[in-house]
């Protein structure tokens, strides 16, 4: 935790620099690769999506201990019945679940009656759910239309608070914390049902939200650097991210830690549910998000933004100082990953804007 | 700026802001607790939708009149706290209801079968001692005369079956005579099982059937419209329009009716065990059409032909959603909610309290004071405007946990950020909180933009979410402008705190500044 600590120290002064901006290649890469595997996997094996959005019949019937012999009761107690089971499953070991094609009301009153008498539990324990065909449907639209919605306000805010380049970046980031954390859920085949919805439709206010608290410091930082020629855009947009870093893990720490409760304790108490659901789509989508804040959402607003006539003429001025002040020419403007925490000493007297790159020259 | 702010003025009406909060939950003769959604406490919720055909708009009449005869049923059942709430109007309005604790499984079907209808034949009518009232006892035509039923008949040869038939309950003509319609409860509406016996009133209390097993059943019917005849005179009638079996039935049942002596050629059309309207048979009706006449007005025979048509209701509906939950199962997850919740909630605490050290300690004070403010507010909303906690506002409430330690964080970060810049504590709290605020506002904004979208476009279990998420964004916002930066920016003048032990969480020596330099701002 110290060490964090110094490291954040280091971080803010620029004393450790990485250089996330200049490296967007890389982390564009990593990005393409996800999402061409996400569309890919959605392509291939689609969601896994749950009775909510297909419609039909679903039994959770708790018990002392459900193994495989129980699933073939209660696949024999529903052929009994009359019904056909769709997929009968353990969940959590405790609970036999069993879902069927639509049923009346009717007819899962008797199935329900019947699974009763077959694992000898009451009737009321048993959980039913019954879902119209339709329903599914008007969720999604319903999500759809919420997230449209919420897409055009978010870019005017941000538009208003910050500047287009800004919105367009952190929509970008958006977009891709979505599509990664869907292709997830089709990977691994988790059930997509209305928790998990409400899990990415989360992701996407914490996503845009992280990414806010970074914008914000870019921001600060690269406001009057156009006065000068010390720092380029991408190089004060890198430091802003350096000295966000301690934030942005701290914050992530701490979100994280209640989703990752829900998840253990859910699934140990519970087995799956809408909490594992909510938890699971949040948990990977902010990981994620976390990530595209920071290795996203940056570096493709500096592409944006370093194309402006002002930041072209900047980055040249910046150019000719550093040839003129420096004759070896070697003035990288960051240090790598993994360069020695060192304490600067004497005084810092510097404002922020002031170029930590230049350290070296001292 | 920094020398107007008095941080124990602020302090101070937070915490009187917390005290009032708190004598307005505990107000004696009041709930306590949060109200707790179904799936927290068990239940069955139901969610039904307008069945419209193409083309068609539901009038908003059409849907309060809806609303209100499902509120009426759902009363029926007598179950404390159930309610039928509305969400979305016109064709994509849903209707919600809700019934708490263990419900039995037929109360899906009371409400999904939007009402019984059934035709029974007439055994007795008693119009009772008074004048017999103008009721629409009409007569299934062709030919349509006005029936002037007799007051009182009784014909004994029939009554001889349900003596026998009815549970055993006592004497069926006792029970008859017994019933009083304006003292019984029967007119509240019953579930009315078609193979059974049934003594019971006609709707404005003013006549009493002894009634046999139903010979059709609203399922039967295809069709009914009011109008007016096609020739000539007559007042409005309703015409019917039954199923194929249902046209066999009716055939059957009128051939029996028009045979026997009045009172006995009456059927009595039955809705939720309450008379509507009980026509005479003047023939046997073959072609699975039929006429009801009588006096009837435009909205009497408007009224019946709806009756008719969807039982009770207004429009059809269909059923979206069922979810019958065990209240054990509900406090299972309440259980876990709580569990998860809490456990989430230490991690953080410790997390902080090791990072931050004592400005965590304001962190996991200011965390208190938000779950404090959240619980109380849960507890007045549901008493106020009847927030309901669901599972997945449990949810949003665990995972706004981090959204509020968040703001601590973006604060503190200044602060220290400020510490490193070579400021004295003292401005480092002041200018920090200048820099953090605007961050923390945008990007609360945010989340407050999704949740109130959320809250808009959905029905449901994300409505719950989204609401508690908001809730706790707007909680967050009061507990770190009024209570967070006063405790920091108080603390901060402390000596222990300007001493600068490593114990501070904002050490200037830890922060890599030499204390030389610190000075030099």
């Amino acid at each position: 935790m110290a060490s964090l600590s110094q490291l954040g120290n280091s971080l803010y002064r620029g004393d450790v620099s990485y250089n996330i901006v200049g490296r967007r290649k890389t982390w564009y890469l990593v990005s393409a690769i996800l999402i061409t595997l996400s569309i890919a996997t959605l392509g291939v094996r689609g969601l896994n999506l749950g009775i909510e959005f297909k419609g039909g019949a679903e039994f959770s019937v708790p018990l002392a201990s459900a193994n495989d012999q129980s699933v073939t009761q209660a696949r024999e107690a529903v052929i009994a019945a009359g019904e056909t089971p769709s997929t009968v499953t353990v969940v959590g070991g405790k609970t036999v679940r069993i879902q069927t094609p639509a049923l009346s009301t009717e007819a899962s009153n008797d199935l329900s009656a019947a699974l009763a008498k077959s694992f000898a539990v009451e009737e009321g324990n048993i959980k039913v759910q019954l879902v119209g065909p339709s329903w599914g449907d008007e969720v999604t639209q319903n999500a759809l239309r919420a997230l449209l919605v919420f897409l055009i306000l978010v870019a005017i805010f941000l538009s208003i608070y910050f500047e287009w380049p800004m919105a367009v970046a952190a929509l970008v980031a958006l977009a891709h914390d979505v599509l990664i954390t869907v292709g997830i859920y089709a990977l691994s085949g988790f059930e997509v049902t209305p928790a998990s919805v409400i899990g990415f439709l989360t992701i996407l206010g914490y996503s845009l939200y992280d990414t806010v608290v970074v914008f914000d410091k870019v921001k600060e930082n690269t406001k009057g650097i156009h006065g000068g020629s010390r720092t380029t855009y991408s190089e004060s947009a890198n430091l802003a991210l350096n000295q966000t870093l301690v934030r942005s893990i701290n914050t992530s720490v701490v979100a994280l830690l209640p989703v990752l409760s829900i998840l253990v304790v859910g699934v140990s108490l519970l087995g799956v549910g809408t909490l594992n659901d909510l938890a699971l789509a949040l948990f990977v989508g902010m990981l994620v998000g976390t990530y595209s804040s920071i290795f996203v959402a940056t570096p493709f607003l500096c592409q944006i933004k370093e194309r402006t006539a002002e930041n072209i003429a900047l980055a040249k001025r910046v150019q000719a100082r550093r040839k003129i002040g420096d004759a070896s020419n070697d003035l990288k403007p960051v240090v790598a990953i993994g360069a020695p925490i060192v304490a600067s000493a004497g005084p810092r007297q510097q404002q922020v804007k002031k170029p930590r790159s230049r350290r070296s020259g001292k | 700026m920094a020398q107007h702010y008095r941080p124990v003025r602020s302090l101070l009406i937070f915490i009187v802001g917390i005290i009032g909060l708190i004598v307005w939950t505990f107000l004696p003769g009041e709930r306590h607790t949060p109200k707790l959604g179904l799936d927290l406490r068990g239940g069955t919720q139901v969610i039904l939708s307008p069945s419209v055909a193409a083309g068609e708009t539901l009038t908003q009449d059409q849907l309060t009149q809806t609303i209100s005869i499902i509120r009426q049923r759902v009363d029926g059942f007598g179950v404390a706290e159930s309610e039928v709430t509305i969400q979305g109007s016109g064709n994509s309005a849903k209707i919600i209801v809700t019934i708490p604790g263990e419900t039995s499984r037929t109360v899906v079907d009371q409400l999904k079968t939007t009402a019984q209808l059934n035709f029974r034949p007439v055994l007795a009518i008693d119009f009772g001692s008074p004048q017999p009232s103008a009721s629409p006892t009409g007569s299934t035509s062709p030919s349509a005369t006005p029936d002037p039923s007799p007051t009182v008949s009784v014909a004994p040869e029939l009554l001889v079956p349900p003596i026998q038939s009815v549970d055993g309950s006592g004497d069926f003509a006792d029970r008859f005579t017994a019933l009083n319609c304006s003292e019984s409860d029967v007119l509240s509406g019953s579930t009315d099982d078609p193979a059974q016996y049934l003594i019971t009133c006609e709707k404005d209390g003013s006549v009493k059937y002894a009634l046999a097993p139903a010979d059709l059943v609203g399922t039967d019917i295809d069709s009914a419209t009011a109008g007016l005849p096609q020739q000539g005179a007559g007042g409005w009638q309703v015409e019917l329009k039954m199923t194929t079996p249902g046209g066999k039935k009716f055939a059957d049942s009128t051939t029996k009716l028009s045979a026997l002596e009045s009172p006995n050629d009456q059927f009595a059309i039955v809705l939720d065990g309450v008379v509507i309207s009980a026509p005479s048979v003047n023939e046997a009706i073959l072609g699975g059409s039929a006429v009801i006449s009588g006096s009837f007005t435009a909205d009497e025979a408007r009224a019946l032909a709806q009756v008719l048509k969807y039982g009770a209701l207004p429009i059809g509906l269909e059923v979206d959603e069922v979810q019958q939950i065990s209240p054990t199962l509900g406090n299972d997850q309440l259980k876990a909610g709580l569990i998860a919740g809490g456990f989430g909630l230490l991690l953080v605490i410790v997390y902080l309290l090791v990072y931050y050290r004592a400005l965590g300690v304001i962190a996991v004070l200011s965390l208190m004071a938000a779950a404090a403010m959240t619980y109380l507010v849960f507890v007045i909303l549901g008493r106020g405007i009847g927030f309901t906690l669901t599972l997945s506002g449990v949810a949003g409430a665990i995972v706004a946990i981090g959204i509020t330690a968040d703001s601590f964080i973006i604060y503190f970060e200044r602060i220290r950020d400020e510490i490193r810049e070579g400021k004295r504590l003292r401005v480092a709290i002041d200018q920090g909180w200048m820099r953090a605020r605007r961050t923390i506002l945008a990007a609360d904004f945010v989340s407050l933009l999704s949740a109130a979208i959320l809250y808009y476009l959905s029905v449901g279990s994300v409505r719950g979410f989204a609401f508690t998420l908001g809730l706790i964004t707007l909680v967050d916002i009061a507990v770190a402008f009024m209570f967070t930066r006063a405790l920091v920016t108080k603390i901060g003048n402390s000596k222990w705190m300007l001493a600068g032990s490593s114990w501070t969480g904002v050490s200037p020596t830890r922060l890599g500044v030499n204390s030389s330099t610190s000075e030099a701002n």
